[in-house]
């Protein structure tokens, strides 16, 4: 399996998630430029973190319309695999590629701290493959990541089972303290209705080498692996 | 025919907006006490060339649409002003 990383003026967390694709799991990964029309036969893309055209206007609302979003588009269409964390979930949510949407955190403070996720979804390829009553400690970053939708909406992301984390304390119990940022029913990352697009707030990719002294997010890529 | 777009976003009534009650603390502490409630969006303007009014009120609709406001969080309304 071949993995692209997307590459959007103001990407920052692409050098991280490429190391972690390519040097921690031993896959084969490309960078794949935003002015690009090609995504040279990756079976899996990546839209990192970071400020993709420094935020102006909304977050990921200018980078949705980069001339690979359409490539993008076609493959998550046609059933191939796309995962954005961070800047990237708010890519694929202007994009309409997954439900939502992310608003700023409900307290306005940029949140940058390690917290915990609990695996959501069992039919879902990113998480099924989880323990259920695990709390992964993965860190976040961000200012906008109050996932925010129409109460129609929800209702059909918990009918179908697309809602791939939520937001947990240590002991995996999903309540309102362990939430960081005012998400409705502690959402930290969702899936489209045919469950191949991902999009989550928290970084695993900042959590996936032993020097960092946690790997709870190398968990997450090698349970979506050993399922492919 | 050249026209300028007005065009107001403003977050959904029934979204938080943690911009709008940080700046109603902030108006409170300036002794502006009786503000009741604020709201904060974004104004844009943006000059247009089209054939027809109806033509140039069609792109920013599109445009509004699609790029400026995210209709699952905002609302958008605008006028055209010709020139």
């Amino acid at each position: 399996m071949k993995f692209g990383v997307v590459v959007f003026p103001g990407s920052n967390c692409d050098e991280d998630m490429v190391f972690v694709l390519q040097n921690e799991l031993g896959l084969e990964t490309v960078k794949l430029w935003h002015k690009s029309h090609d995504l040279e036969g990756c079976d899996f893309i990546v839209l990192p973190g970071g400020f993709s055209y420094g935020d102006y206007l909304r977050s990921g609302a200018i980078a949705r319309f980069s001339p690979i979003m359409n490539e993008v588009i076609n493959h998550a269409n046609k059933g191939g695999y796309v995962l954005g964390v961070c800047n990237g979930f708010q890519i694929l949510a202007e994009s309409g590629l997954v439900p939502g949407a992310l608003l700023r955190n409900d307290h306005q403070k940029f949140n940058c701290k390690n917290i915990y996720i609990t695996p959501a979804s069992t039919s879902s390829i990113i998480s099924k493959g989880l323990n259920k009553n695990q709390a992964l400690q993965i860190p976040i970053a961000h200012a906008e990541g109050r996932y925010f939708t129409d109460e129609d909406t929800l209702k059909s992301l918990n009918d179908n089972d697309q809602v791939i984390f939520r937001y947990c304390d240590k002991n995996g119990s999903i309540t309102p303290e362990a939430n960081p940022n005012g998400s409705l029913e502690n959402i930290a990352g969702v899936s489209n209705r045919n469950k191949n697009v991902f999009g989550m707030m928290p970084h695993p990719e900042r959590a996936a080498s032993s020097i960092l002294g946690n790997q709870d997010g190398k968990v997450i890529f090698e349970s979506f692996l050993s399922l492919v | 025919m050249k026209f300028i777009a007005h065009i107001d976003v403003m977050p959904q009534k029934e979204i938080l907006d943690p911009q709008g009650k940080a700046v109603k603390l902030g108006l409170g502490n300036l002794g502006i006490s009786e503000v009741l409630d604020v709201r904060i969006g974004k104004h844009i303007t943006l000059s247009i060339e089209a054939t027809s009014e109806d033509e140039a009120n069609n792109k920013v609709d599109v445009a509004c649409k699609k790029l400026l406001a995210n209709l699952i969080m905002e609302t958008y309304t605008f006028t055209l002003e010709k020139i």
